[in-house]
């Protein structure tokens, strides 16, 4: 069993967020970069495919060069192969196309990805690259079993979850719950000097579609100051939010 | 030309949702100088829509999308795009729509945005404002292809009652087999649904326990609340995954959001900074939670919920 998984190259979730050139840019400077934390639940998971059942496991982004640091500790954590995509990542169709293309060149038989990345939180390109390549998509995904060519797959729907069978090749969109907290691979010495001579493709784009372009970022405003309430009087806080912010 | 708008049904019945699609899609088609018209797939009483604003309803019952397959679902969008020549869908997201939007993009040609939280700024480019950096930002995109669909962020327009006389027509569709096969549906039984809520009741480490939250509960069954926590409480495993609120669990935008025992990392408070209003307990004063709160208790949780509890059963009567 071929294995792609998508590897995310985002900001560390502490980041404080800034935009530059007249708010027209993410401001990444002083920012750390990690891998998606959906992504990171999804190659948790495919980890298990490669060790308990053999399956042979790429992880793939598109980004230029100075993603590799990413593809790297995806490489520490267990896969066994990287390519990178040497482009910018315009829109979500632009990557999901260039994926799709490896994906299908590569014969793979389960794409996974994370369910969206924290940075531009499309949640689009596991989808759209399930429909390019026309196999089955299932998303937000918190399990999954390979028997064969038959996968099952238990999704989380509003208010409960829905578990599916499909055919290989399927795509699915992974994220927390996937595997346990204490599941997720941190990458030891030894996975790190093992990463430095596992290979890592770069291959360049394939077309240039999309379908959005990003023209200006904005914060969100400001609060305006708490309302405090003492601790003495607690029913103040309900009368505030009833007759007030008429929440209650 | 018209605006498509789906109307998202459960059982048959609407889902809350819904009304807000319908409120978002009427406004904008008549700015955009189109005719609105409903999308219902297997819904029971669709003339519930015409209170939001919608006169026309296309009504399709077909029990082979009774159970969701993301390729049978965007197939059947796209047909009934196409026949009332429409130039934009609308949603609202949720799980199914998240999950079939962008089958719908490609298999119609689109360009397609989510975490839309506003109309358009512009229709030349068509330009929309959408979350990123979740929720730490937000930004304009502008969506280039002539087809276009949104789906738009829970909570960030509002439902708008605007009662009109409609019809409704059955429209037949033959739709593509689900590429998937349900097996097993599994329903959280007795719990408010935490997307659907209009107050969540959610607490942090400040718990101290799992074994402490019979009186998160007790507030939140009190208010008909939904029940969340942070990352570090369901990590912990004092409470499920699935009730883990933030930047890398749910995105929730309630009418009130309690934070109890929450300091209110950047992480956090980037996943519920949507809702309207905002209440805060804790210990500590300095509490960044205090930041993002509109309301805020300086006091200790094990003291001051009880007494709220107590109050709130007074409101109520």
């Amino acid at each position: 069993m071929k294995v792609l998984v998508c590897i995310g190259h985002v900001p560390d979730t502490t980041s404080k967020i800034n935009f530059a050139n007249n708010d027209t840019e993410f401001d990444s400077n002083g920012i750390q970069y990690v891998i998606n934390p959906h992504d990171e639940f999804t190659l948790a998971r495919a980890m298990f495919l490669k060790e308990k059942q053999g399956a042979s496991l790429t992880v793939v982004n598109v980004g230029p060069s100075t993603t590799e640091t990413t593809l790297r500790k995806s490489l520490a954590i267990g896969a066994d192969n990287a390519i990178r995509i040497n482009a910018e990542p315009k829109d979500s169709l632009f990557v999901a196309q260039q994926i799709a293309k490896v994906a299908k060149d590569g014969a793979y038989d389960l794409v996974m990805a994370g369910k969206e990345s924290i940075d531009y939180n499309g949640g689009m390109v596991p989808g759209l690259m399930a429909s390019i390549l026309g196999v089955p998509f299932v998303n937000a995904v918190v399990g999954v079993d390979v028997d064969g060519d038959k996968i099952s797959v238990t999704r989380e729907i509003d208010g409960g979850k829905e578990t599916v069978s499909a055919t290989l090749p399927v795509v699915i969109a992974g994220q927390k719950g996937l595997v346990k907290e204490e599941e997720l691979r941190i990458p030891n010495m030894r996975g790190i000097m093992m990463a430095r001579k596992k290979p890592l493709t770069v291959v360049e784009p394939d077309g240039d579609f999309t379908m959005t372009e990003f023209v200006k970022f904005e914060k969100p405003e400001v609060k305006s100051a708490c309302k405090m309430v003492s601790a003495d009087n607690v029913g103040e806080l309900i009368d505030l939010l009833h007759n007030e912010a008429k929440a209650i | 030309m018209s605006v498509l708008i789906y109307a998202e049904s459960w059982n048959g019945k609407f889902k809350k949702t819904s009304f807000e699609a319908i409120s978002y899609g009427v406004d904008l088609a008549s700015k955009m100088d189109s005719e609105a018209i409903a999308l219902t797939i297997n819904a029971e009483s669709v003339e519930e829509l015409y209170k939001y604003g919608v006169a026309k309803v296309i009504s399709v019952k077909n029990d082979s999308l009774k159970s969701f397959a993301t390729n049978s679902f965007a197939g059947v969008v796209k047909e009934v795009a196409d026949s009332i020549s429409a130039h934009t869908i609308v949603m609202l997201a949720s799980s199914n729509v998240n999950s079939f939007a962008p089958s719908l993009s490609i298999e119609w040609d689109a360009s397609l945005a989510t975490g839309v939280i506003a109309e358009p700024a512009s229709f030349e480019p068509f330009t929309v404002n959408r979350k990123v950096f979740s929720n730490k930002a937000h930004a304009d995109v502008v969506l280039s292809k002539e087809n276009k669909v949104l789906v738009v962020a829970q909570n960030s327009f509002g439902v708008i009652e605007n009662e009109v006389s409609g019809s409704s027509e059955e429209f037949n569709v033959s739709p593509s087999d689900g590429n998937v096969s349900v097996e097993s549906t599994e329903m959280a039984s007795g719990k408010v649904n935490l997307m659907d809520a209009e107050i969540v009741v959610s607490a942090g480490r400040g718990m101290k326990s799992g074994d402490n939250w019979a009186m998160i509960e007790e507030m939140a069954d009190l208010l008909g609340a939904g029940t969340a926590c942070s990352k570090p409480v369901s990590d912990i495993g004092w409470r499920s995954h699935e009730e883990h609120v933030g930047q890398t669990g749910k995105n929730i935008a309630p009418n009130l959001y309690f934070a109890i025992g929450i300091s209110g990392a950047i992480q956090h408070v980037a996943g519920v900074n949507s809702s309207k209003v905002i209440v805060a307990i804790n210990t500590d004063e300095e509490a960044p939670i205090f930041k993002a709160a509109d309301y805020g208790i300086v006091g200790d949780a094990f003291k001051v919920v009880p007494e709220l509890i107590e109050k709130i059963r007074t409101l109520k009567g």
